[in-house]
């Protein structure tokens, strides 16, 4: 994320200084799709959208598909209470996500790409359009060098499900966002169809300096199954909310408290309402996939904050965000959100709460979707950490 | 289709569904179909809109922040509840969930402008720059 404070995002020329476009000729002109593949394969670059599929597995599905029409998709649909990471990418350094795009549309040899910006980011439209014409105005596309790569911005229309891959999809298919039966991925059929690459903002942002500084330049930093660094967007109790970026396997507390300067922590959802809830007592965990991470979502809570309040304003956002479509979700989250509502007053018994477990089990095992298998994490997790929160409330007799 | 219901609230807010019937033939879908999708997307629907459309964020972070208190000033200031559009047509209040702004809780969105580090003081301030113009 280097760039991101020394260039003006207006002008390519502060970008192309510093180096910007170098990895795409190197891309384009020194190597095969395949070997781009090969080293994003290397660098154990993984997704960073909070799912964290390996990035260059993903590529390599796609670019041996049968199918020649292939599609990339940036999802820029960013829309995990608390993170605002991939904003801060988009309005300070469009030219690597740009750059990132055109090195995956060669690696698959897609034509056409697609920026899916949610609509609550359309003030940055402009920009990204901007940024797209300085670089064609530039060259970097449709020339004896590069290839021709059509890359058009498509806005969202407000729904958190639609950072789902199959139901950003589908929206852009000018469709309700509904999720799709996996599989088929979209590796083999995504947009109309075809062969599609979705990939997150931050992820794309990451593929020129692995191409421009090798795989082992990434690769080296970060843990065994977690390289390179991860931009994180940190909010709630904090004295210094913002975006930061730090190598892989850092510490929360780190982050949390040396960083953002919170206080009084007590309680942190990593990943955001969907993320895991931490409390103090594990504060010291590293951030990796394998540990919590998420997208990169950090709501620090301090003392002050109720548990079971936290578990009710997180459950009713995935219950008002729930595309429908499955059952295990559409259900699970309004039998949470009613119990938890009735806990809060009073009227929930020990069974109605034990029930909740069986139904938030289910959820996460059988939901089409991350937001349904996510949607009771929440609940799960202050239950666990803090059950004097529940105890005290639930109805005696 | 979105694109032809974004521009049919953008060209005449205050009558979302008398289009739809005109959207779906042009798409070849049947109304409930464009119904089906107006209603799914939460800046799109099929209410009237006024001139600016304020969305209040309601998610966790903006609400830990006092976004009930920001929901509240507006209601109090433009005489509406959530979901409804001033008699003058010139508001239209809705919450919404989650825009992205938690580093400047609590937040609102004017059109597409974003406002926050909001107080009721200051949403009283923006309010009045939108109606000093026309």
């Amino acid at each position: 994320m280097k760039h991101c404070r020394e260039i003006d995002a207006n002008r390519i020329s502060t970008y192309e200084e510093r180096g910007g476009f170098q990895a795409l000729k190197k891309a384009v002109s020194k190597l095969t799709p395949g070997d781009v593949v090969a080293r994003i394969k290397e660098s154990q670059l993984k997704g960073r959208g909070g799912a964290g599929f390996p990035t260059g597995l993903k590529w390599e599905l796609t670019a041996k598909q049968k199918e020649k029409e292939r599609f990339v998709i940036c999802n820029a649909d960013e829309g995990e209470p608390g993170t605002f990471k991939d904003r801060y990418i988009i309005e300070h350094d469009p030219f690597s996500l740009i750059e990132g795009i055109l090195i995956a549309c060669y690696a698959v040899s897609a034509c056409n790409a697609f920026i899916y910006l949610r609509v609550e980011y359309s003030r940055f439209a402009p920009l990204l359009e901007n940024a797209l014409e300085a670089v064609r105005q530039r060259g970097y596309s449709g020339n004896d060098t590069f290839p021709k790569v059509n890359i058009e911005v498509v806005l969202g229309a407000g729904a958190y499900v639609c950072g789902e891959e199959t139901a950003l999809i589908e929206s852009i298919e000018d469709k309700r966002g509904e999720v799709r039966y996996k599989p088929p991925f979209p590796v083999s059929a995504g947009l109309d169809d075809k062969p599609t690459v979705v990939n997150n903002v931050e992820t794309l942002m990451n593929v020129p300096r692995i191409i421009e500084n090798g795989a082992d330049w990434f690769a080296r930093i970060g843990t065994e199954r977690s390289k390179g660094t991860k931009v994180f967007s940190v909010c709630g109790d904090v004295e210094r909310p913002g975006v930061y970026e730090l190598v892989m396997g850092s510490s929360l507390r780190e982050l949390v408290e040396t960083i953002a300067g919170a206080q009084s922590v007590g309680m942190v959802q990593v990943g955001g309402l969907s993320g895991r809830v931490v409390p103090y007592s594990g504060i010291d965990v590293p951030l990796t996939f394998d540990t919590v991470l998420g997208a990169g979502a950090i709501i620090v809570h301090n003392r002050t904050r109720d548990p079971v309040e936290v578990a009710l304003k997180s459950t009713e956002f995935f219950l008002e965000e729930s595309c429908g479509k499955c059952a295990p979700c559409r259900e699970g989250t309004q039998a949470i959100y009613q119990t938890l509502l009735a806990l809060m007053r009073g009227k929930c018994s020990h069974v109605a709460l034990g029930a909740l477990k069986e139904i938030a089990l289910a959820m996460s095992l059988s939901s089409m979707c991350g937001l349904g298998q996510t949607a009771p994490n929440a609940f799960m997790d202050t239950l666990r950490h803090f059950p004097q929160a529940y105890e005290s409330r639930v109805a005696k007799g | 289709m979105i694109e032809a219901l974004r521009k049919a609230k953008r060209e005449d807010p205050g009558d979302i569904s008398g289009k739809m019937q005109q959207i779906a033939g042009t798409f070849g879908l049947s109304e409930s179909e464009v119904y089906s999708i107006a209603t799914f997307y939460h800046f799109l629907g099929v209410q009237p809109e006024g001139a600016h459309v304020i969305r209040v964020c309601k998610s966790l972070p903006c609400h830990f922040k006092d976004g009930v208190k920001i929901l509240e000033t507006l209601k109090e200031q433009l005489a509406v509840e959530e979901g409804q559009t001033t008699h003058d047509r010139k508001f239209s209040l809705e919450v919404v969930n989650c825009i992205g702004a938690c580093d400047i809780s609590p937040a609102i969105m004017i059109d597409e402008k974003v406002y926050g580090s909001l107080t009721p003081e200051k949403v009283v301030a923006v309010l009045a720059e939108y109606k000093s113009v026309d």
